[in-house]
């Protein structure tokens, strides 16, 4: 496996993905813009943070559920919550 | 669902279940809510059982519990990029029954867990997210909120389990956002290997297994750890750093578990190996201050949710076992007692936790996180010095030995100063007496 290709870890894993209900969400791009070093983009374990030119994307497919982004996001600007029962990442060995 | 619980259980991670299966052993009505699929399905860890905190709760635990290997071997291993110094403690003794600890996989674990505490009679629902607290006019908590439809639950009292990040706190007020100088994250693997190999790769015999905890440049200059486990037919590989480190550099966490994957010490001992899952974890490292107020009106809060972690002695689960039975222990006292479920009497709770290890244990080591926050040397300048001293000896080359303690303790001098080393050495002394 070449060094930091996510996507091939995140591969093994299994997830019961709960479609159109994204449980995190960028509150106010704005604020992602005005100075903010963007953190997630380097701290979340499941790579769930890009950019699109300067705008940052949150695709929360492959969430670990750690809860790295939103205590990295100082400027708390995520909504957090937990997926709904029975959705989200399922470890199978944890 | 409008039921009436004595109590309810958010949770089924150790904490959850520790205090779930107690509270079910003295006849209490609990409810137990999990949001995973199963039992387990949202729980990582690295994972080492120490065995005394579950004897507690189960005594016969070993006869059925899924268990990988008993430790008979810690090794602890001091990096730079190229090298690791460091000790082995290995002994006969931990080969002989009842064994300390084991190597566990936690979906596996948890299950067998969660089915103790359904035949000790708690009723467990899993795919369920509890959204919030229910409140009556004073603020007493009565219940919590589900994400079923008429999900609404209530009991006497709320055992807050829900882990590291603790929503549920945190919505209530009970407990402030973390901080990322409190909270590690850890990123891990878990790589699959027929069990003779894993037995002739660390020379141990059937059921028998060994640690590596690793420290130093495996962390690339950022305050953490690595580490290795020995499962059957597995190897548990990961590295964790405080959060307040990785976000003012730009590793990636699955880049730096590359890294450790890929340390010349480290790579060996994975080959051949078949990667089926990874994962990654917040551990609540912020120590003794770091812990919130855990009892109130209606409620306690127990394991991660409470920060009851001893990142000095990597123990974890075992707090949360412990602080999960001692929260059921306090409800119990209480209701044979007739006594409400009040900020008043479940302070009992707290007294009970200052009289055990767990906060005996966190306040002892209640100085050392900030210390090595504002001492990053402990974690880079140090690991190279100290491979460097051994390279330098052991290094035949015709130089003579005098001269080569000189150069080292040049060496020495030259990236600490002699009143940075007497400093540090102090600190330690400090941090850990």
């Amino acid at each position: 496996m070449s060094a930091g290709k996510v996507e091939e870890k995140l591969f093994q894993n299994r997830y019961v993905i709960d479609a159109g209900h994204p449980h995190i969400r960028i509150v106010d791009q704005a604020r992602c813009q005005s100075g903010c070093r963007q953190p997630c983009l380097v701290c979340c374990p499941a790579g769930c943070y890009t950019l699109d030119g300067s705008e940052v994307v949150l695709i929360t497919d492959g969430c670990l559920e750690c809860g790295t982004c939103r205590v990295v996001c100082l400027a708390r600007n995520l909504e957090w919550e937990y997926p709904r029962g029975g959705y989200g990442i399922q470890f199978k060995f944890g | 669902m409008a039921e009436t619980f004595d109590a309810i259980v958010v949770g089924a991670g150790p904490a959850g279940n520790a205090a779930a299966y107690t509270l079910a052993r003295a006849g209490l009505a609990v409810l137990q809510i999990e949001r995973g699929e199963a039992p387990g399905a949202k729980n990582v860890q690295g994972a080492i059982l120490y065995a005394d905190a579950l004897e507690r709760l189960i005594p016969d635990f070993r006869e059925e519990a899924p268990l990988e290997r008993h430790i008979i071997e810690q090794r602890m291993w001091v990096m730079d990029d190229e090298s690791h110094i460091g000790t082995h403690f290995r002994s006969n003794d931990f080969s002989r029954p009842p064994h300390n600890r084991y190597t566990i996989i936690r979906a596996k674990f948890d299950k067998w867990f969660s089915k103790k505490v359904q035949e000790a009679g708690a009723l467990v629902i899993c795919e369920t997210t509890v959204t919030g607290l229910l409140r009556d006019g004073a603020g007493k908590v009565i219940g919590v909120q589900t994400d079923r439809a008429d999900g609404a639950v209530y009991a006497e009292v709320v055992v807050i389990a829900d882990g590291v990040n603790s929503l549920l706190a945190r919505k209530a007020g009970f407990r402030s956002e973390l901080a990322p100088k409190d909270v590690a994250l850890a990123v891990k693997e878990i790589h699959f290997m027929p069990k003779e190999l894993v037995e002739s790769r660390f020379n141990v015999q059937q059921g028998q297994g060994v640690v590596i905890e690793m420290m130093g440049k495996i962390t690339q200059g950022m305050m953490g750890t690595g580490f290795l486990y020995t499962n059957t037919d597995s190897i548990s590989i990961g590295v964790g750093v405080m959060l307040s480190d990785l976000m003012e550099q730009r590793l990636t966490p699955y880049e730096l578990l590359e890294h450790t994957k890929a340390h010349p010490s480290v790579r060996p001992l994975l080959e051949g190996g078949e990667m089926k899952e990874y994962a990654a974890h917040l551990i609540p490292e912020g120590g003794f201050r770091a812990i919130p107020r855990v009892w109130g009106d209606g409620w306690l809060i127990a394991g991660d949710s409470g920060m009851f972690v001893n990142a000095v002695h990597r123990e974890g689960s075992n707090l949360a076992m412990t602080t999960g039975r001692m929260a059921a222990e306090t409800i119990i006292d209480l209701a044979r007692a007739g006594a409400p479920m009040d900020a008043e009497h479940l302070a009992a709770y707290r007294r009970r936790l200052d009289d055990c290890f767990v906060i005996k244990d966190m306040k002892k080591y209640k100085d050392l996180p900030d210390i090595f926050h504002a001492n990053n040397q402990f974690f880079t300048t140090y690991p190279e010095l100290v491979n460097g001293a051994a390279r330098t000896m052991l290094t035949v080359d015709g130089v003579d030995k005098r001269s080569k303690e000189k150069e080292i303790f040049a060496c020495f001098r030259e990236r600490r100063s002699l009143f940075g080393l007497l400093g540090d050495a102090f600190k330690l002394w400090r941090a850990f007496r």
